[in-house]
């Protein structure tokens, strides 16, 4: 499969050269030269909105930024646009850094504002300094040589240009089929989940938007040398806005819409600045009243963009098991039977007024299945979320294997060896049911965004899907691995979540009703798993309402009821307890 | 800089934030209740302007057929939404005539008004009537049926609408700009400092208009249904508040603001079909300022964009949006210090 994928991605730079020695006129190979310098920063977009459920209106910015640095740089210090690429890569990953990191610890509007607002900042900056020759710019922009071959122009600039985009394209693509990529693929569903398998979505957050500038500069860096000059006007705001429209049109959930929505933008625009000034008799850029509705319609009628429909007709690519061979993935030394593992000790959450979880305390040990009961609204999942970090305790402290892990973040929890899965599922509908479980091994990995990019994570990744595969394959789900997670009917989906859970290694497992929606045999098949779990010495906490599972696996019952903790014991005492049966189904008068 | 200078500098500051505290409330306004940050805000401030401008002329501004057409396709749209859900013709006739009918009558006025040269006040009326009618209109073709769309989605559809609306406003007004004449000629000197009457009403205007707002949603029960959507929309939507109609009212509201604004600072500057935008994004960063939700504190946010503008123009003229629009970079780390570690979904 890599083989055939390598030859097909040789094949598309091969079909750039070869194109580049058709006899196309002059004009198209200018065309698709812009097309090629747009593309580059569209596909920055893709993987920061479509992929990453975030947006920017500021891309044009870092497009001048890799400009002005490079004209700049060549035009008064004479020094080769080789190096000054890495001037302006490093100004724009200093700003990008800089914004990115200020707007995104708030909600996800605030960036596409600061970006904003950069962005007009920015444009008035270049425009009004003396240095980069205000508004009308920096004229004499060397072109790029190698050796003493001119590539700057024309043909040779377009197997430059393009080669580079598709490269970038390439390098996404191998991104967002990684570890990384499954990481910043799970952003978009906000950041419980994500947190709670150990992802630091703050800084994937940052990674992304410094990605997309990065291919933004590059762009700015090309459009320099190609044009020999730069002056403000292709750098603002419009232009921003220009890039995002390329990206929604093509299809900002696909890496190839980033190509076909800027080769459709541009042969629009072309079209649009010839004809509508005919039409309406005197010149303007009305073109973007054209671009504005367009963007409307897109968005209500064909919100995944023109690439969704050729998308259709490809083959879906499927993943072979070629992950056999891989070395399984270490295992964190897990605590001997008969050990506390989980010491939950008054913990109490408030919201204003309304006492949540009201001082409970129980604790377990290793080897043991605890269940969690009470009426629905006993605090039951509070205290699931208070345990794993989701929630803040108002008060009370939580211990896991002797060390206080209350007040650190759900992902640090994680770390240290504690999974869950949610009451609602939470997945990623658009991943495969294996990828979705590899989310769970994030920890165990520690490749990052460029060895992604660069394919040198496979040893690593095939472990990461091995250790998936077989978590899926002892949860029996083994056959739908390949499946689109979003297809899978409700019990298997908890199934998922359960395999994903497994798959970080835990040394506990926290289940928030897991047998919600399965039938009966796959009741007993969960039944059958969890009791092999506790035989291999993993400790549980279990919230389920089918008291037959419950009294069947578990080997202690904490009972909840309004917040408060009601009693504790073994199955059979709780079964017997007057005060548990009143809970459920009431007192008679 | 003498007392005099700083004296003419906090003047332009105010006059300029109030105009600015209200898009930025106006800004606010439409992001509690629709979720949508409405980047054109600032265009319904350039249509006020030109619109007025036009009528001086004695001409119809190019508006006025807009607003026919866009209440057409509204029109259509609601005959033809009302007829899946009823199949009742009647019925569906009847929504879309009430789609159509303030449009066609504030339309109609002025095809009738524009060539009799009324007197200005009668003409900033007539204004005001055609831009407000905008708004449910813009609404309703680009918004509605995206009400549940993600917040990004919403976004990137007003920098759709801003496209559209820029491009519009270049194909009905020219690339000319346009200065309106004084609503009032005063001029009152406070000590070294002229004050012109034009400042006096753009102050008392603005004041009045934020009382309006304050009474309507503390002491009225359809201000209280809009804030109820703002806080739940399913929950207003189950106590029988449309959520289409809250958006219809609210854009209405915002396009009505945005067209003072643009009656206001028309005789202070000269206005181009695209000026709006900045002016616009302005009452944006008072806004950003307000978190998107504080009322009071985006109108001191404005105030506050106003005197740094002012005072920058003084002394760095070329760099005063630059000043202004970076601002935004250390209001937003003071915010997240603020505590605004919320996140949304």
């Amino acid at each position: 499969m890599t083989l055939t994928q390598n030859t097909q991605r040789a094949a598309l730079i091969g079909g750039v050269v070869v194109l580049a020695l058709l006899p196309l006129p002059d004009f198209w190979i200018t065309q698709l030269n812009y097309i090629a310098l747009y593309s580059l920063v569209v596909l920055g977009l893709v993987l920061l909105t479509g992929i990453g459920g975030l947006t920017s209106f500021g891309q044009a910015a870092f497009v001048g930024i890799g400009a002005y640095t490079s004209a700049y740089l060549t035009v008064n210090l004479g020094v080769s646009p080789w190096l000054t690429v890495f001037a302006g890569l490093a100004i724009t990953a200093v700003s990008a850094l800089l914004v990115g990191w200020i707007t995104l610890r708030m909600s996800g509007h605030y960036l596409p504002l600061a970006t904003i607002a950069w962005g007009l900042s920015l444009y008035y900056l270049m425009g009004n300094l003396d240095a980069l020759g205000k508004y009308d710019g920096i004229l004499g922009v060397p072109p790029l040589k190698l050796m003493q071959w001119d590539i700057g122009q024309g043909r040779p600039f377009f197997v430059f240009a393009w080669t580079l985009v598709l490269l970038g394209t390439f390098a996404l693509l191998n991104l967002l089929d990684s570890r990384t990529g499954r990481a910043i693929r799970a952003l978009r569903t906000g950041s419980t989940m994500a947190e709670a398998m150990g992802v630091n979505t703050l800084r994937y957050k940052i990674g992304i938007f410094l990605i997309a500038a990065l291919f933004a500069s590059i762009s700015g860096w090309l459009f320099a040398h190609f044009q020999r000059a730069v002056n403000p006007s292709p750098f603002g705001l419009k232009m921003g806005i220009e890039y995002l429209f390329m990206a929604v049109l093509g299809g900002a959930g696909y890496v190839w819409g980033a190509i076909s929505g800027a080769l459709v933008t541009k042969l629009l625009e072309d079209q649009l600045q010839v004809l509508l000034p005919k039409l309406i008799g005197t010149s303007g850029s009305y073109e973007v009243i054209v671009f504005g509705i367009v963007l409307v319609l897109v968005l209500k009628y064909l919100p995944d963009g023109l690439w969704s429909l050729v998308g259709r007709w490809l083959p879906a690519p499927r993943r072979t098991d070629d992950w056999q061979q891989a070395a399984p993935l270490p295992e964190r030394t897990k605590p001997t039977v008969g050990d506390t593992v989980l010491e939950v000790k008054d913990i109490r959450k408030q919201f204003g007024g309304l006492v949540a979880v009201n001082d409970i305390g129980f604790s377990i040990k290793a080897g043991q299945i605890v269940g969690l009961i009470g009426p629905n609204g006993a605090g039951k999942s509070t205290t699931f979320n208070l345990i794993t970090g989701v929630l803040e305790l108002t008060s009370g402290t939580v211990k896991f294997r002797g060390e206080t892990v209350s007040g650190l973040p759900s992902r640090e929890i994680a770390r240290r060896g504690v999974s869950r899965t949610f009451q609602h599922v939470k997945m990623i509908p658009e991943m495969t049911v294996l990828e979705n479980v590899a989310l769970g091994a994030q920890l165990r990995g520690h490749k990052g965004a460029l060895s992604s990019m660069l394919r040198l994570d496979r040893a690593e990744e095939h472990s990461l899907l091995k250790e998936a595969a077989r978590q899926l394959e002892r949860i029996g789900m083994g056959g739908q691995m390949h499946e689109l997670a979003g297809n899978l009917a409700m019990g298997p989906q908890r199934l998922l979540e359960i395999a994903r859970a497994l798959c970080g290694d835990p040394a506990l497992l926290l289940l928030d009703e897991p047998a919600a929606g399965l039938r009966h045999k796959e009741k007993q098949a969960l039944a059958a798993v969890l009791r092999q779990l506790r035989s291999e010495g993993m400790s549980i906490l279990l919230v389920e309402h089918d008291m037959d599972l419950v009294m069947d696996v578990t080997d202690h019952i904490v009972v909840m009821e309004f917040g408060t903790k009601l009693m504790d014991g073994t199955p059979e005492a709780v079964q017997q307890s007057p005060k548990v049966r009143a809970a459920y189904l009431g007192t008679e008068h | 800089m003498d007392l005099s200078i700083v004296g003419i500098l906090l003047l332009d500051g105010i006059t300029n934030g109030a105009v600015y505290a209200l898009l930025g409330l106006a800004t606010v306004l439409v992001f509690t209740v629709t979720r949508v940050i409405f980047i054109p805000q600032g265009e319904f401030v350039a249509y006020g302007a030109l619109t007025l401008a036009i009528f001086q002329t004695g001409k119809v501004p190019g508006t006025v057929w807009l607003l026919l057409l866009m209440a057409l396709l509204a029109a259509v749209m609601d005959v033809r939404l009302t007829w899946q859900h009823t199949r009742n013709a009647p019925k569906a006739l009847k929504a879309g005539v009430f789609t159509l009918l303030l449009p066609v009558v504030v339309a109609g006025l002025s095809i009738w008004a524009a060539p009799r040269q009324f007197p200005l006040l009668v003409q900033a009326l007539l204004t005001v009537g055609v831009v407000t009618a905008f708004g449910p209109l813009v609404y309703r073709l680009a918004y509605q049926s995206l009400a549940d769309a993600s917040s990004l989605t919403l976004l990137i559809v007003s920098v759709g609408v801003h496209f559209a609306m820029t491009g519009l406003g270049l194909l009905f007004f020219g690339a000319e700009g346009f200065r309106n004449p004084s609503f009032w000629d005063a001029r009152f000197n406070l000590g070294p400092v002229a004050v012109t009457g034009q400042a006096v009403i753009i102050v008392g205007v603005s004041l009045a208009l934020i009382g309006l707002l304050w009474q309507f949603f503390e002491h009225t029960l359809y201000g209280k249904a809009l804030r109820a959507t703002a806080v739940n929309r399913l929950g207003a939507r189950l106590m029988g508040i449309s959520s289409h109609a809250a958006g219809q009212s609210t854009f209405a509201m915002a396009a009505l603001i945005g067209a003072l604004s643009g009656l206001l600072i028309g005789p202070t500057t000269t206005v181009f079909y695209d000026s709006g935008f900045l002016i616009g994004l302005k009452g944006f960063v008072a806004a950003v300022i307000g978190g998107l939700h504080s009322y009071p504190v985006a109108a001191v946010g404005a105030l506050f964009v106003g005197l740094v503008e002012a005072f920058g123009s003084f002394w760095a003229s070329a760099f005063k949006e630059v000043i202004v629009f970076t601002l935004i970079l250390p209001i937003l780390v003071w915010r997240s210090m603020a505590g605004g570690h919320s996140e949304e979904h």
